[in-house]
């Protein structure tokens, strides 16, 4: 039955076209920017590649380190937070009856269904001054008002004499949130899978055991979930690490990521070559995250966890 | 063993409705002290659910459930004084074998050398002794069970609830378990509640056996009193092999009961105390080893017999089971037989007419 696997040119005729796809696509692209990383700008348009390494050394410098840092830091925040939000939802999805769970979870994936763009802009409707989060606060503002004034302490003031809207754009917070919106799924999708595939009676012995709901959680749940947190945490970051559309539209002058310095490098600036040095560190940055999962991955396997 | 002395555990009225569904229907018992306590019924009938509910992962319906005197209502599963082997084991599959042992004691706030020497001490109960380094998958099937069961003794708990914690195990495996099983049991002195299917494991295990069907208990005895006297056809039948006769109480004669069944040529006989009225429709159960085969009708009078065809023979090793012809109007009779000589020299074989005979002493005449 399973002869064609052995047959040469079954091998071959299926897994050329794939592999030609690839090279031709993206491996010689790749090149092509990685050797232009080592080039020098020669008058407006032209690149001569000399094997210098002044693009590297530039990159290096105390302003692109700290946006370098920041987009670190905001990656990392990202999937903290998605983490933290994800695990009950994810937790609550399994849990649900599986009338349910199908529904729970393509609200999950609904937000795929529409591009990006609209819905950062969304979002922006969302935090605006004049958006539906202030509105909300508004009126929470006005009904504690109006229950202090039936309590007969309208004219103290006590929640201040004039509403304040929250600044909550173009801001560093309005870039977490924006990021943790856009790739919560890619957080909630891997937790559910290894939470689903969690036997219930481990969690049962553990409390039959002794151990209280939030023990068993940390002993029991969460151990069993890692793969699925580290699956969720890789997904989450790196692409976190290289977004330019959130925090372009929802950032402030400070907010900028590395990934918005480099597009400014491949147009605005049109500086490619040391673009493509930024790029490429950005690229090593991720390989760098998923070899701390493969490590991390091995102890966990060395450990006999599933 | 049975020593039924103070109830360890009062189930009273104990109902558990999922939706409109009795998985659980007004239970009623008590365990005592240090029994070995089975729970057998066919699947579905609500053994794990009862357990569960025990185990406080259920909550009941209805009822009241009492553990060594106390009411367990409100009372969470991790409060509770008792401890489960579940049916899956339910191993951490990453945490070491003396990881999981110890687990209980840890999160209770026992210091680590005394979770140390108790978790050690656990395991060569069950004599894992030299398994404490060991993860769950370097494990067999039977030796995962032992930590499941070394796991949930080590906290000393009042009852051990086991749910049907040898169903995984091959053939020969199980057997062997068995019997360490009551001998830990023993050692201990735990009271045991197992779960099972399985009405061998439940007899030779078991102080008493509650048969449960439909989410009821139909009859609650020591396991030789269950197989002898069972109360109804259902535990009649689910309890060991067979040959149910269909029948009319004729007469009740000094606690002789006549039973005239349609197909056979005599009423069978039956000395019994407790008699369904005369003229009530019932049935006589009569296991297949205490029928005799024979050439000649039996000498006796007072014997119930009735001459038949062999029609079928069943070879189990070390008994045959002969399937007679007695009536064209009645199922097969099954008679089992020692092999006690070879199975080239049997005595009867097919198409051979015989004599089947029993004494009044053999089965009971039900009228469920
Ligand atoms: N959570 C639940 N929701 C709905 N029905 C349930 C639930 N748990 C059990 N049941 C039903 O209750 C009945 C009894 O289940 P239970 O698990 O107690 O059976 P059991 O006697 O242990 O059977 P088995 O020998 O197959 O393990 C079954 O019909 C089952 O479908
Ligand atoms: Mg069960």
């Amino acid at each position: 039955m399973e002869d064609w696997r052995r047959t040469p040119l079954v091998f071959w005729v299926t897994s050329l076209p794939p592999t030609l796809w690839l090279v031709v696509f993206f491996l010689i692209p790749l090149a092509l920017v990685w050797v232009m990383s080592f080039g020098e700008l020669d008058g407006l348009i032209d690149i001569k590649i000399t094997g210098t390494l002044a693009n590297y050394a530039r990159a290096l410098d105390p302003l692109y380190l700290e946006v370098f840092g920041k987009s670190l830091v905001f990656a990392g925040f990202t999937t903290v937070i998605s983490l933290l939000v994800g695990f009950p939802v994810a937790l609550a999805i399994v849990f649900a009856s599986p009338r349910w769970r199908p529904i729970l979870l393509l609200l999950v994936i609904l937000p795929f269904w529409t591009n990006l763009l609209i819905r950062t802009y969304a979002l922006i409707a969302v935090l605006r001054v004049r958006g539906f989060a202030n509105f909300s606060l508004e009126w929470l503002w006005d009904q504690g008002n109006t229950v202090l004034a039936l309590m007969g302490l309208g004219s103290y003031q006590l929640l201040g004499d004039r509403f304040e809207p929250l600044e909550l754009l173009y801001n560093n917070t309005a870039v977490v949130i924006g990021l943790v919106y856009v790739h919560m799924p890619f957080m909630i999708l891997p937790l559910y899978a290894a939470l689903e595939r969690l036997d219930r009676s481990l969690i049962e012995a553990a409390l039959d055991l002794g151990a209280s709901q939030f023990r068993a959680f940390l002993t029991v749940v969460v151990p069993l979930a890692l793969p699925g947190i580290i699956s969720g945490g890789i997904l989450v970051f790196i692409p976190a690490l290289g977004s330019f559309l959130t925090p372009d539209l929802l950032g402030g002058t400070d907010s900028q990521m590395i990934a918005n310095v480099i597009e400014r490098q491949f147009k605005g600036a049109n500086d490619w070559p040391f673009g493509a040095a930024l790029s490429f560190l950005l690229m090593y940055l991720t390989f760098a995250a998923l070899t701390v999962r493969a490590l991390v991955n091995r102890r966990a396997e060395r450990r006999g966890g599933a | 063993m049975s020593t039924e002395t103070t109830p360890i555990v009062e189930i009273n009225g104990v109902s558990k409705r999922f939706g409109s569904f009795a998985a659980v229907d007004n239970v009623t018992l008590s365990i005592g002290q240090g029994e070995f306590f089975a729970l057998l019924g066919p699947s579905g009938c609500g053994k794990t659910t009862l357990l569960r509910m025990l185990a406080g992962l259920e909550l009941p319906t209805e009822g009241r459930l009492i553990i060594d005197g106390q009411d367990m209502s409100g009372v969470p599963a991790n409060q509770r004084p008792v401890n489960m082997v579940f049916q899956s084991y339910a191993v951490f599959p990453h945490m070491s074998v003396l990881d999981n042992v110890g687990y209980g004691l840890k999160v209770s706030g026992v210091q680590r050398p005394e979770i140390r020497e108790r978790a050690q001490e656990a395991l060569a109960l069950v004599k894992l002794g030299d398994f404490g380094q060991r993860m769950p998958d370097q494990l067999s099937g039977g030796q995962r069970q032992r930590v499941a069961l070394a796991r949930a003794l080590v906290k000393r708990p009042k009852v051990l609830l086991l749910d049907e914690p040898l169903s995984a195990l091959d053939a020969k495996l199980r057997e062997q378990m068995r019997l360490e099983l009551v001998n830990l049991q023993e050692t201990v002195g735990i009271t045991f509640v197992i779960v099972t299917h399985d009405q061998d494991e439940a007899l030779s295990m078991a102080s008493r056996i509650a048969v449960m069907e439909a989410g009821q208990v139909r009859q609650l005895a020591p396991p030789a009193e269950l197989y002898e006297f069972p109360k109804t056809r259902f535990v009649a039948d689910f309890i060991g092999s067979v040959n149910m006769f269909e029948g009319r109480v004729e007469a009740v004669e000094k606690d002789v009961i006549r039973l005239a069944c349609p197909g056979l040529e005599r009423p069978i006989e039956v000395e019994q105390t407790d008699t369904p009225p005369v003229g009530a429709t019932a049935w006589a159960a009569l296991r297949p080893e205490k029928i005799e085969i024979s050439k000649e009708p039996p000498s006796d009078p007072t014997e119930n017999a009735t001459p038949g065809r062999i029609e079928e023979i069943t070879y189990l090793g070390e008994v045959s089971i002969y399937h007679v012809r007695v009536s064209e109007a009645l199922p097969l009779v099954k008679v089992a037989m020692a092999n006690v000589d070879r199975v080239t020299r049997r005595p009867f074989t097919w198409e051979d007419e015989v004599y089947l005979s029993w004494t009044r002493q053999c089965g009971v005449v039900l009228d469920r």
